[in-house]
């Protein structure tokens, strides 16, 4: 890899708190762009509060996060959002079939309706859910299939960036395994930032190009993969 | 303009009730030709004296007498309970008896003012969560939509005269503040509740780039469907299910059923119209309390 990667997100000495409690204590990173970052913690480590501020679910209690050189501030909300995906740790289906969700998530995106098709389909693909269920009720799909569904209403609109949250810890190993596998096309493919949790060291090994080992809400270490996991 | 002393406009009023809903005054309003006018008054009113209210009070002993056999523990509760209704009650007589007989526009306004102010309040005290601003844009909401029906009904539909006539205003008002209070209480506490056990569903609008509106467009019309609901309700099964109180009041005074049940229309539909504005109003400007300005969820 030639020289220093471009920064994605940048964070300086991020703290957050909630009701008195203290979630994440002086955070300092650089979460480089086009490449896999995983956060890696047990419950409680912060990984959740951190992924959150990156697209402003929640803003910090002090400190500053910039994406692609610009203070997060700057960016209005709804615009970093479709910039910046984020895929939750329990998937949450839409009223109405996957369609119907991806059709929501198109709207919201501002996608025309002659794209919508071309779009759907593409997003389902890369999400690896196959096409015979996006007329199925959402809400009557396995858990697997839906963690996929909520992948593909996340890429319809075409994000720069990915924040998933534990995106596999509901799946079977099965599901898991093709769940990353869509993750690393993803950053192949399109060049897309990806920011995934998760408390599985063997995942974190086989799907990053950086690691963030996070404790107690502060970053214990990080960089590459291959020194941070070893 | 002299005061009346309190006693003489009571003695007044009640002898002049009959008078004021008299046949020739009813026949004018209902105009000619609507085959009503010799039933109008079906029967004379019969007075009650307090001393039948102390007739009336052996039936709260035996509700008291029932309490303590099965030792609900609600005797106290039950004499207390008696004794305010009167006690407030008589205070309410006097305080309409007094601005009846006043008469005049600024009197009712403001009697009109306080009971929105209390409704407000009553509305907002029910949430489990109530920051300053919720006082001031559910008192804002409750005017608009009860301010718009009363006027409509009391121009349009009664055609009050004078338009101030504290005898029509102030117990249409009543019901129509009462009933807006209830929606746009309830439409409120539904949106908080539903928002809260929807925030997943809401943050995945969000972090998809949706508004705050988009996000909570779900639970928003659950709100208004639980505000609007019990009128839609009421609506369906009036006179079949339960006689309405105001119609029933207006029978036990001599009125005619058939004008009883025009006003009977007339307050069901204007109830519906003070709910609905009422509650879409509440929900759509309270909403954005529970959102920052950059499309942020904000539960307590």
């Amino acid at each position: 890899m030639s020289a220093v990667p471009e920064a994605a997100f940048r964070l300086r000495d991020v703290r957050q708190e909630k009701s008195g409690r203290v979630l994440l204590r002086g955070i300092d990173l650089v979460l480089p762009r086009g490449r896999i970052t995983v956060l890696l913690g047990s419950s409680g480590a912060g990984k959740t509060s951190l992924l959150r501020l990156l697209n402003r679910l929640d803003d910090p209690a002090a400190g500053e996060i910039s994406y692609l050189g610009r203070s997060l501030e700057e960016y209005p909300a709804t615009e970093l959002r479709r910039r910046v995906g984020f895929v939750f740790q329990t998937p949450v289906m839409f009223a109405g079939s996957v369609h119907d969700n991806l059709r929501e998530a198109a709207e919201i995106a501002g996608l025309d309706d002659q794209e919508f098709p071309e779009r759907a389909r593409e997003a389902l693909e890369l999400a690896g859910l196959d096409p015979s269920l996006a007329h199925r009720p959402a809400q009557e799909l396995s858990v697997g299939e839906q963690q996929r569904a909520t992948m593909a209403r996340t890429l319809i609109g075409g994000p720069e960036a990915l924040l998933l949250d534990e995106p596999t810890s509901a799946l079977d190993p099965e599901s898991s395994e093709f769940l990353l596998e869509s993750i690393r096309r993803l950053r192949a493919e399109r060049g897309m930032t990806v920011i995934l949790s998760t408390h599985r060291h063997y995942e974190a090994a086989a799907i990053a190009d950086e690691a963030v080992r996070l404790s107690g809400g502060a970053v214990v270490e990080s960089g590459e993969a291959a020194d941070v996991l070893a | 303009m002299s005061w009346p002393n309190v006693a003489d406009v009571a003695r007044a009023d009640m002898a002049g009730a009959n008078g004021m809903l008299s046949a020739p005054f009813l026949q004018e309003r209902l105009g000619p030709g609507t085959g009503l006018e010799p039933e109008i008054l079906q029967s004379p009113i019969l007075g009650l004296s307090w001393l039948d209210l102390v007739a009336a009070s052996g039936l709260v002993l035996l509700a008291v007498g029932l309490s303590r056999w099965q030792r609900l523990g609600l005797t106290g509760s039950l004499i207390v309970g008696a004794i305010r209704s009167v006690v407030q009650l008589v205070l309410v007589g006097y305080v309409l008896v007094y601005i009846f007989a006043i008469d005049q526009w600024w009197l009712v306004v403001g009697a009109l003012a306080g009971m929105l102010a209390v409704a407000a309040r009553e509305a907002v005290r029910r949430q489990e969560e109530r920051p300053l601003r919720l006082y001031g844009m559910t008192g804002l909401a409750l005017l608009v939509g009860s301010g718009f029906t009363l006027f409509y009904v009391s121009l349009l539909v009664v055609r009050i005269e004078p338009w101030y006539n504290p005898r029509y205003l102030i117990p249409l008002f009543g019901m129509i503040v009462g009933n807006a209070m209830n929606a746009a209480a309830l439409a409120h506490e539904r949106l908080a509740a539903e928002l809260r056990s929807r925030r997943g569903e809401v943050e995945a609008y969000l972090a998809l780039g949706a508004t705050a509106a988009r996000a909570s467009r779900g639970p928003t019309r659950s709100a208004l469907r639980a505000a609007l609901i019990p009128t839609v309700n009421s609506l369906m099964v009036v006179g079949v299910v339960a006689l309405p109180g105001m119609m029933t009041g207006q029978i036990l005074a001599g009125v005619s059923p058939m004008l009883a049940i025009r006003y009977q229309i007339v307050v069901m539909f204007m109830l519906a119209s003070a709910v609905a504005v009422s509650a879409v109003i509440v929900v759509l400007w309270n909403r954005r309390l529970f959102f920052t300005p950059d499309e942020q969820l904000r539960l307590p």
